[in-house]
């Protein structure tokens, strides 16, 4: 009697916890299977991550440095645009550690590590590249994510929730462009009030944010701030680099463009004009 | 049992008070953290983990060498070990608790911790650290506490905990791996994106913790009655001195690639620890003293002479341990954002309450180690008086 009541017992609880793990177990590996890495990544060998861009919308933009080289402070009224539009906080020009930035310009040998040599010309000596999140289409930092966070819509944009967002910073250590940013303290206090968007939410502190191709722009049908802010220069092109059709397709197809750190893999949806 | 960690000598009572005081002293700074903001501490867009993180990376490792306890006595029947397994894995249990301590400490937003539960996502290595590190804690905590029940109780540990101390043996290697994995798939980053980046981890850890373990043997041989035994702890000097030496020969690996291929991004980082980038070299003295430190302690624990003293023999250890500490505890972390995808080179200085809230998760982890090693060696003296 007791031992059948153990044994009756034992294969109970054992049966109880299956049943409550199973469920569980199968749901995560459900969920891994539409991870954002899933659809992010177009996959593929070696030889066709050349060639094969993924189907459907895919979002890009092209830098012409030709165009901001010729309109001195351009870039500059860029950056500006974006930052008072995300309500981007200014702790101002000395204040490396709290930065914030989503576009800002550096030298050609920050922004293209591995196509310095010893004899550029003088174009590429002097003048200061646009810099931005790269809305790769294998990200690095939506890998990374613990929390999905940060991830990867099917048009291409690598987004934010900063209501999820723990703070754990591992998409910094993760993005190989250094485009992410850290509210390290509160930014409110350091958002221009005369400027403040208030269509755009302000961050809290704690959480990462960066360059979102101003996707609730592209909502209501406008342009990024920074391509809007550029006017009818030409000096950024944004569209959609699946539609062979797009003004994007056709500057691509007309021009030689280089992008950042290529041989990593991440497939970046930005190209410059150099 | 836990009652045997409320009575104690003065001795005991003043140790846990100094404990308890920078655990408060930890507290409050993480306080002023809690409501300013990580920008209270020294890291920065560029170098966007600290001595955190660093701390965290270290002692998993120190978590991981209880295996090498473990390891000999269950599945080699290596009985000089059987009276210290305990000390390696309430070591580990330590060990674990700060790691997870240091984790909360680096997040921006600690109340949504929970997150990371609730919106699985296995693409994360850090949701696979956080699994296996829960894990591991349990493991230890519970098959640590049913053997020294069995222990007091003078009866053979219950059969049905093997299969739970067989699996703490790969998952202790699981645990490190892991988080080199946080480290070596980042594409980005030179310094970190190295195969042998696990393995050096291992290699390390299986030096440093148990280097620690012989240090905790030889202070309990004089504060109790508990004696590890001359056999133990030459047999874990063994263990310390192989992985020392393989950890060495890593590393000099790491130095091989860089130079000889000569690319700029493996040498970078190697550069800006071992040689100063650009006339920029904030952590060139701390790895020159680990440097050091490594080679003394080797050679130390090499001299028979050496070895053999207790007195020498602790001293080869703190040096061991402080060179590991520094390799680990902060070049690998802070080394491996210089340069910074822009190549910029940014210095990184922890704060005062930075420095506070470390000393106060390392205090919490000793505060707990003591509690039970308290509770572990009253139990084997009890057994020695009767």
């Amino acid at each position: 009697m007791d031992i059948k009541r153990r044994q009756f017992l034992k294969i109970a609880g054992l049966s109880t916890i299956a049943g409550i793990g199973a469920p569980a177990a199968f749901n995560l590996l459900l969920k891994g299977e539409t991870s954002p890495v899933s659809y992010a990544s177009s996959g593929g060998s070696a030889e066709a991550s050349h060639d094969d861009a993924p189907a459907g919308v895919r979002l890009g933009m092209v830098i012409d440095q030709k165009v901001f080289d010729a309109n001195i402070g351009l870039a500059q009224k860029c950056v500006t645009a974006c930052h008072t539009v995300h309500n981007v906080p200014d702790f101002g020009k000395d204040n490396k550690k709290d930065a914030i930035k989503w576009i800002f310009e550096v030298p050609f040998e920050k922004a293209f590590t591995n196509k310095s040599h010893y004899h550029r010309n003088a174009h590429l000596h002097d003048s200061d590249f646009l810099v931005l999140c790269n809305h790769c289409d294998n990200p690095p930092c939506v890998r990374a994510c613990p929390t999905k966070a940060t991830f990867k819509r099917k048009d291409g944009i690598v987004a934010m929730d900063y209501h999820r967002c723990i703070g754990c910073r591992f998409c910094m250590a993760a993005c190989p462009y250094g485009m992410r940013s850290f509210n390290w303290r509160d930014p409110r206090p350091f958002i221009d009030q005369t400027k403040h968007n208030k269509e755009f939410p302000t961050r809290m502190r704690g959480v990462v944010e960066k360059c979102n191709f101003c996707v609730d722009r592209l909502a209501r049908g406008l342009q990024p701030a920074c391509v809007e802010a550029t006017g009818n220069t030409g000096a950024m092109v944004f569209g959609d680099l699946n539609d062979s059709h797009s003004k994007i397709r056709k500057v691509l197809d007309e021009n030689f463009t280089i992008q950042r750190k290529p041989a990593l893999g991440t497939q970046p949806s930005l190209f410059y004009i150099i | 049992m836990l009652e045997k960690a409320l009575t104690g000598s003065n001795r005991y009572w003043g140790w846990i008070a100094v404990l308890l005081a920078f655990m408060a002293a930890g507290a409050l700074s993480y306080v002023q953290q809690y409501n300013y903001g990580l920008g209270l501490t020294g890291m920065s867009r560029d170098v966007s983990w600290g001595v955190y993180i660093a701390q965290f990376t270290f002692l998993v490792g120190v978590a991981a060498s209880g295996v090498m306890v473990v390891l000999p006595y269950y599945l080699h029947n290596y009985k000089t070990f059987g009276k210290i397994t305990i000390l390696g894995e309430f070591l580990a249990v330590a060990a674990v608790s700060m790691c997870l301590m240091f984790i909360l400490a680096d997040l921006g937003q600690p109340m949504r911790a929970l997150n990371v539960l609730l919106h699985p996502t296995p693409n994360s290595i850090l949701f696979w650290d956080m699994i296996v590190l829960n894990v591991y804690l349990f493991l230890n905590i519970f098959v640590g506490w049913v053997v020294l029940t069995a222990e007091k109780k003078e009866v053979a540990p219950p059969k049905w905990i093997k299969p739970f101390i067989y699996i703490s043996i790969p998952w202790a290697v699981s645990i490190h791996t892991v988080t080199a994995f946080l480290y070596a798939g980042l594409p980005g980053r030179h310094f970190w994106l190295t195969a042998i980046l696990a393995p050096r981890f291992l290699a390390s850890a299986f030096a440093g913790g148990p280097a620690l373990l012989i240090l905790l043997c030889l202070i309990i041989k004089r504060v109790t009655k508990f004696d590890a035994g001359q056999e133990a702890i030459q047999k874990l000097v063994t263990i310390v001195t192989y992985a020392a030496l393989i950890n060495v020969f890593f590393v000099l690996l790491e130095f091989f690639t860089a130079y000889y291929s000569n690319i700029p991004g493996h040498m970078h980082t190697l550069d800006y620890l071992f040689f100063g980038l650009h006339g920029k070299g904030q952590l060139v003295p701390w790895m020159r003293v680990s440097t050091i430190f490594g080679i003394i302690a080797i050679v130390m624990f090499l001299v028979p002479a050496t070895r053999k003293r207790e007195d020498t023999l602790a001293i080869a250890c703190v040096l061991l341990f402080i060179s590991l500490w520094i390799d680990k505890g902060i070049g690998l972390v802070i080394g491996g954002f210089v340069p910074s995808p822009l190549e910029e080179i940014t210095a990184y200085h922890p704060s005062f309450q930075e420095i506070m809230i470390t000393l106060g998760v390392w205090a919490t982890g000793f505060f707990i180690l003591t509690i039970l090693y308290k509770v572990a060696l009253s139990v084997k003296e009890e057994k020695m008086i009767s």
